[in-house]
């Protein structure tokens, strides 16, 4: 808040096309640096999750156990060994051990290997699950997590978007008219938000769907699903009313909040008053004065946001029975679906990466330090 | 000091924060009762426990308090017990047997009937068991005979489970439990008789050393002032001990993950450079790093005890977000004269930091730490929603998971899904309210506005 930048925005015309490339030239540098961290932090990131998925080797110990079992099984009910000394017998049962060690790679450093997993993770090779199957009835990782991200993506994305839209103009409309009701209504709001949108899930949940009965109590669609496409859709979206709801009630009034205050403050600016004396009208003050230079501060509580609403998803699906990953994470530990945790995690490292970077983008169009290299 | 004073006498204010003040001042309270009610060990194992300790109890039954709400009074669990006083023994001796009286009166007013009703005996004998004889009596004066049998050394009497022919014509074919509440189990428009009843239960032993103790049992549809789980276990304790340890988890995790934020940024803006940079660079690490997730995997693989939980939830907020607004603070602060005057006398740097430059930011830290606690609190209950929750403690997340799991919102067992929630909801909101007002506070800029 406190680095903000003047709004010093040279006008259009002014720009030659010299300074347009070294502009574009800049983006390109700043758009590669930050590919580049976001590309490490998702690796290291990626490699503490396996770190902790395999309890340092722990698990490794594990499996080498159940190997070691498997294998002296195996060689006590078999009877054409039966019939060999048992030094001979010892000797075959400790090669079969070997063997099958190499063959799970488990023969080789600890850390040798997670760098196998991590090159494995990193090209979403996530191997099979254990439990868990798609609905196609694959047990191939990365088909049941593909499978389930569109739902994922379709509920936060689409509410959150709408969220921001409809946030920034209430927020606009509130500084405009600071001091009347609806003002005070929402400054007097902004603590709900400290709850979290499963929490208020819950409270919907009773409300419309075990008192009222109006809505669905959780899942995507209908069983059975309507096969006609566009029933279909009404379907879901009869299913998204509770979820969106829900995030409506634990982001709105924290946001408006915020938002509203930032432009307060940038209204009170000398730059806005000079604008004003100057007789401009009150809609391009607000676009070219405030709304400007309080984009990126805007675009980073927005990214804060949406990167808390994406991590929540585990909790936020499970209370909506929405089939998207978070919900695919939880049934996994339910099942102690190693590889199905460690994908939905790697996914999730992804879709935070991505949510940071073209925010970030964002930033670097609208932050005009950025643009101009300030 | 006095600033603290000062700052203190500006809350009073905002009536907001006088409200979120009050509440958490009650919410300590509740915090310090609850040990001194419930020590931690017998918390623990009564809510670990078995059948043994919850028996009396009416499975999934609403908190008492709902009566007020309602026309018709639902029926509230009670136990008359000869072990703890609650019921008088007489006994009479003739010759080689000894005859022990039990007289249960108890004043009946609900306008429903019981959701059961349990006699449990306990004798002592070698040979020769016990013999007992069951009266009831009605507030209009009739007798009616329960059954007459001998009892072994632990044995229970189901009232709805009676089949007994004679006992079942007596009140006119009906389950005993509407029947003996009946003013006429005979006529068609027989309806509840309320009032005083009684329960005679006479015992007959036959040795010298015998004894015998008897309970009676009526389970209602409520109980309590927090009512009951699937367990049939008192979720008054679970509400009670929650309020502890979510106060205890949000407190610690904000005043830790705050400070660290603190120390992290005043350290790299001082020191400046590689570490500065590294800084900067774990930041955007920790940004991206699935933070629940990881938590999930923890507690699947590791251990869900709530030190380890809090642990890792420490060390994965220790980067966060909020040290990128610090730090461009911090750069502001470290050019101040009174640094260079510290520094020209000689101050070591983490004396700098700690001394000059970290104390000036109270005015930030104050509160965003308030502000961070019901996050924390919200995380720890997220986590015991998740199944995640610590194994032995009773905590209100815990609560809302077994609701769920046990399908309280469509069997419309509602109060055991709000208790928690607005628990919850109470102790987030009292912070979020003194958090925002501290930051009206100690942010001049948000003064005005």
């Amino acid at each position: 808040m406190s680095d903000a930048a003047a709004p010093s925005l040279p006008d259009k015309k002014d720009a030659s096309s010299k300074g347009f490339a070294s502009t574009l030239a800049r983006l390109g540098r700043y758009t590669l640096v930050r590919v580049i961290t976001l590309l490490i932090a998702v690796v290291v990131g990626v490699y503490l999750t396996i770190l902790i998925a395999n309890m340092g080797g722990y698990v490794d110990e594990i499996r080498k156990g159940e190997i070691r079992e498997a294998v002296q099984m195996r060689v006590l009910t078999d009877q054409t060994l039966r019939v060999l000394p048992a030094e001979e017998r010892a000797k075959r049962q400790a090669e079969m051990i070997r063997l099958e060690e190499k063959r799970l790679g488990l023969d080789r450093p600890f850390a040798v290997r997670t760098l196998d997993f991590l090159t494995d993770a990193l090209t979403l090779n996530l191997g099979r699950a254990q439990q868990l199957t798609s609905a196609s009835g694959s047990r191939q990782v990365r088909l049941i997590l593909l499978e389930r991200l569109p739902t994922t993506l379709a509920l936060f994305g689409t509410v959150n978007l709408i969220l921001f839209f409809v946030e920034i103009f209430i927020a606009l409309s509130l500084s405009r008219k600071y001091g009347s009701f609806w003002d005070k209504f929402f400054v007097a709001m902004s603590p709900t938000s400290s709850a979290p949108g499963w929490f208020y899930g819950i409270f919907l949940i009773l409300i419309f769907a075990a008192l009222l009965r109006w809505l669905p109590y959780g899942g995507m669609v209908d069983t059975p699903p309507p096969s006609d496409k566009l029933l279909y859709l009404l379907s879901v979206l009869k299913h998204m009313i509770l979820p969106a709801l829900a995030i409506t009630l634990s982001a709105t009034f924290l946001s408006v909040y915020n938002w509203r205050t930032f432009f307060l403050i940038y209204s009170s600016e000398d730059y806005v008053d000079v604008a004003k004396a100057k007789g401009l009208s009150p809609r391009d003050i607000e676009r070219r004065y405030i709304l400007r230079p309080t984009l990126p501060n805007i675009i980073t509580a927005f990214a804060f946001f949406l990167i808390g609403s994406w991590t929540g998803a585990p909790i936020f699906e499970t209370v909506f029975m929405w089939p998207g990953l978070g919900r695919t994470l939880y049934q996994a530990v339910g099942h102690y679906d190693t590889p199905v945790i460690l994908g939905s995690t790697v996914i999730f490292a992804y879709l935070l990466a991505i949510t940071v970077f073209l925010l970030d983008f964002l930033y670097a169009l609208v932050d005009p330090r950025v643009k101009l290299g300030g | 000091m006095k600033r603290l004073a000062g700052t203190l006498k500006e809350l009073f204010h905002y009536p907001s924060a006088v409200a979120g003040g009050a509440i958490i001042l009650l919410l300590v309270a509740v915090s310090i009762y609850a040990p001194i009610a419930i020590p931690y060990s017998q918390a623990i194992s009564l809510w670990r426990g078995s059948e043994e300790d919850w028996y009396r109890n009416p499975r999934m039954a609403a908190p008492a308090w709902i009566n007020w709400f309602r026309k018709e009074k639902l029926a509230e669990a009670f136990t008359l017990s000869t072990i703890d006083g609650t019921a008088e023994k007489e006994v009479t001796q003739s010759g080689e047997i000894a005859t022990t009286t039990v007289l249960f009166s108890f004043d009946y007013q609900a306008d429903v009937f019981p959701a059961e009703m349990i006699l449990y005996f306990k004798s002592v004998y070698a040979v020769k068991q016990p013999f007992v004889h069951v009266y009831w009596y009605t507030p209009d004066g009739r007798e009616i005979r329960i059954g007459d049998f001998s009892i072994g050394p632990k044995q229970s009497l189901w009232f709805s489970q009676i089949e007994d022919s004679k006992f079942k014509r007596r009140i006119g074919g009906l389950n005993a439990l509407e029947g003996l509440l009946v003013d006429d189990p005979k006529s068609e428009t027989r309806k509840l008789q309320k009032g005083q009843y009684q329960l005679k239960v006479s015992v007959d032993t036959f040795e010298p050393d015998s004894t015998v103790d008897v309970e009676f049992v009526l389970q209602g549809q409520v109980y309590g002032w927090a009512g009951t789980d699937h367990l049939r276990r008192d979720l008054g304790i679970a509400l009670l001990w929650g309020t502890p340890v979510a106060l205890a988890f949000g407190l610690v995790a904000s005043l830790a993950t705050t400070v660290a934020h603190m120390a992290i940024a005043a350290a790299g803006v001082w020191f400046g450079g590689w570490l500065d940079e590294l800084i900067q660079r774990i930041t955007e690490i920790f940004l991206v790093l699935p933070f629940l997730p990881i938590l999930i995997m923890i507690g699947t693989f590791y251990s869900r005890s709530i030190v380890v939980i809090f642990t890792a939830v420490i060390l994965l907020s220790l980067f966060g977000s909020s040290i990128k607004g610090l730090r461009a603070t911090f750069l502001q602060i470290k050019e101040a004269p009174y640094i260079e005057a510290a520094r020209s006398y000689g101050a070591g740097s983490w004396r700098i930091i700690f001394v000059y430059m970290i104390p000036r930011l109270i005015p930030l830290l104050v509160p965003a730490l308030v502000a961070a606690i019901p996050g924390y609190v919200f995380l720890e209950a997220s986590l015991a929603v998740l199944g995640l929750g610590d194994p032995s403690l009773p905590t209100w997340g815990k609560v809302i998971n077994e609701a769920s799991g046990n399908g309280a919102l469509y069997k419309g067992l509602y109060y055991w899904v709000l208790e928690p929630s607005i628990m919850l909801m109470i102790a987030g909101i009292a912070f979020a309210l003194v958090g925002f007002a501290l930051d009206r506070i100690f942010n001049p800029r948000l003064r005005g506005v």
